[in-house]
Parts: C-alpha cells; sequence; structure tokens
C-alpha cells in the first residue's frame, strides 16, 4: 500500500497517454475546421465551370465503390484495434494489412478518377471547379496516403516485434486518424458527387 | 493500480467484433441508400434533405462507434465538437453569400 502510493503520483506525471490522446481530438477538431474551409470553397466554386466540364462528367457508380471501399477500411481498422487489444498479433496484422491494402485501393481509384476527368478536360487550372475540387479531394487523398503511410509503419513494427503491450495508444491515434479521413470522405461523397448530380 | 482499473473498464465497456460487423452492415444499407436517391424521382427540396440526414447518420455512427467517442471520456467529445460546431457558422456564411436562402 506505502509502496503504490508512492509509485502513484510518480506514475500520474509520467503518463502522457490522456494528453496524447487529447491532443488527437484538438487535432482532428481542427482538421474539422481546415476540410470545412475547403468544402465551403467547392460549394461557392461549384457552378463557375469557365465553359468546361463540371460535375455532369462524375462517375457515381465508381465512387461509390469507392466511398463503400474506404468505409469497410473503418471495419478492418477498429478489428485490428480490437485485436490489438485483446493481444492477438496475427489479427492485428490480418486486420491492419487489410486495412492500408483497402487504403491503397481507394487512392488507386481516386488516381484513376483524376486521369478520367483531366483527359475530359477537367483540369486543377481549367476552371474555378477544377481548382476547388482538386484541392478538396486531392488534400483528402494526401490524407489518406499518410494513413497508409502510418498503417505500414505499424505493419512493420509488429512483424519487426517491436509493437509491444504498451504501444495500445498508438494503434489507438492511428485508428483515430484513419476514421477520421474515412468520416471527412462521407461528407465529401455527399455534398460534391450525390448533391451535385 | 488506478491506470490498470481505467484500462480494464475502457476495455469492458467497448463493443464486441460483433457489433463492429453489425455496424458495418448498417453503414453499407446507408450507402446502398444514399446512391439510390439521386435516381429516386423526387423533388430536391426533399431529395437534398435526404441525403444530408443519411450522410449525417454514417458520420455520427462512426464517430460514436468506430472512433469509441461514446464510450470515452466527455473531454474528447467536447474537443471534437469544438470543431465540428465551428463548421455551422462556415458553411452559413458560404451559404449565405451564394443566396441558398433567398
Amino acid at each position: 500500500m506505502t509502496s503504490e502510493a508512492a509509485s502513484a503520483p510518480a506514475q500520474e506525471h509520467h503518463d502522457v497517454r490522456p494528453v496524447r490522446k487529447a491532443a488527437m481530438w484538438v487535432f482532428l477538431g481542427s482538421e474539422c475546421m481546415f476540410f470545412g474551409s475547403m468544402i465551403a470553397t467547392f460549394l461557392l466554386y461549384r457552378n463557375q465551370t469557365g465553359g468546361g466540364p463540371g460535375a455532369d462528367i462524375f462517375n457515381l457508380g465508381f465512387t461509390s465503390v469507392s466511398s463503400f471501399v474506404l468505409l469497410m477500411s473503418s471495419l478492418t481498422m477498429v478489428l485490428a484495434h480490437n485485436a490489438f487489444t485483446n493481444s492477438d498479433a496475427r489479427g492485428t496484422r490480418i486486420w491492419l494489412a487489410a486495412t492500408a491494402l483497402l487504403g491503397i485501393t481507394f487512392l488507386a481509384g481516386q488516381i484513376f478518377e483524376f486521369t478520367d476527368f483531366v483527359r475530359e478536360g477537367l483540369t486543377i487550372s481549367g476552371s474555378s471547379f477544377g481548382s476547388a475540387f482538386f484541392m478538396l479531394t486531392g488534400f483528402h487523398g494526401g490524407h489518406v496516403a499518410l494513413g497508409v503511410v502510418m498503417l505500414l509503419a505499424m505493419l512493420y513494427l509488429s512483424f519487426d516485434g517491436r509493437l509491444y503491450d504498451d504501444h495500445g495508444l498508438n494503434v489507438e491515434l492511428v485508428g483515430l486518424y484513419w476514421h477520421f479521413v474515412d468520416i471527412v470522405w462521407i461528407v465529401i461523397f455527399t455534398v460534391v458527387y450525390l448533391l451535385q448530380i | 493500480m488506478a491506470q490498470a482499473t481505467t484500462t480494464k473498464t475502457t476495455a469492458k465497456r467497448h463493443p464486441t467484433p460483433a457489433l463492429y460487423w453489425g455496424i458495418a452492415i448498417f453503414l453499407a444499407a446507408v450507402t446502398g441508400m444514399e446512391i439510390s436517391v439521386p435516381n429516386i424521382d423526387i423533388p430536391d427540396a426533399v431529395k437534398v434533405p435526404l441525403l444530408i440526414v443519411l450522410g449525417a447518420i454514417k458520420f455520427a455512427v462512426v464517430v460514436m462507434f468506430f472512433m469509441h467517442l461514446r464510450y470515452d471520456k466527455k473531454l474528447y467529445r467536447n474537443l471534437f465538437l469544438f470543431g465540428v460546431i465551428g463548421v455551422i457558422p462556415l458553411f452559413t456564411v458560404v451559404l449565405l453569400a451564394m443566396h441558398a436562402f433567398t
């Protein structure tokens, strides 16, 4: 009891996990403002196509599949975190790899979509609509790419035997970032694609 | 010891994989509804709010269950809500500038 009482203040002093998690939530809150301003900009310029192509060239079927892929990656991410919490190393690796793979699939779809749009005349410098569209979806794609890098880093650490039980918060923070990327796409998919068609 | 108790309590309250799968199926169903809305012959006055509500449901479900905000400290919820609510005046200004309310 005495030793517990003596070690408690030291432990509290060194336990920065709640602070790190709170910092992540502050970061995600600020990211909401960031993407919110970009979505607002897109809404402002959505009709300023400068005579070029606009939302009419969107392929809703293709983007719906991409959206579904990213949505399901949130499931695999939460299952990876759940497996890690239960000290299931194999499950953690499987679900982390699945999440990274789904993220890469989403990115591949976005690259294909961008290439197709450019071929049809929608470019970042061609019109205000093009600038706003590519900036918004491009920045989101950049966030997904960063998330994939973090997932692959986690996977590497796991295979290398350097992802220990007390790294649960690291996995959770990567998961929070990944889910955030997913919820941003939920908004982008609704505002940019579904509401424009 | 306090730390161990907190971890135990948090783990106990978190959802099970079965619930995660159920939520994923629900999200897939809502996405299916979203995709079908533009093809349904209904007025835009109904279509637009419907799509916004469906998107908001997906957003809230992911945040509450996958991001565990429903089970976590209120502080985290408030920190995130500060950012989310901050977007509302931003959008209002944009919509006013676009004369969306006139």
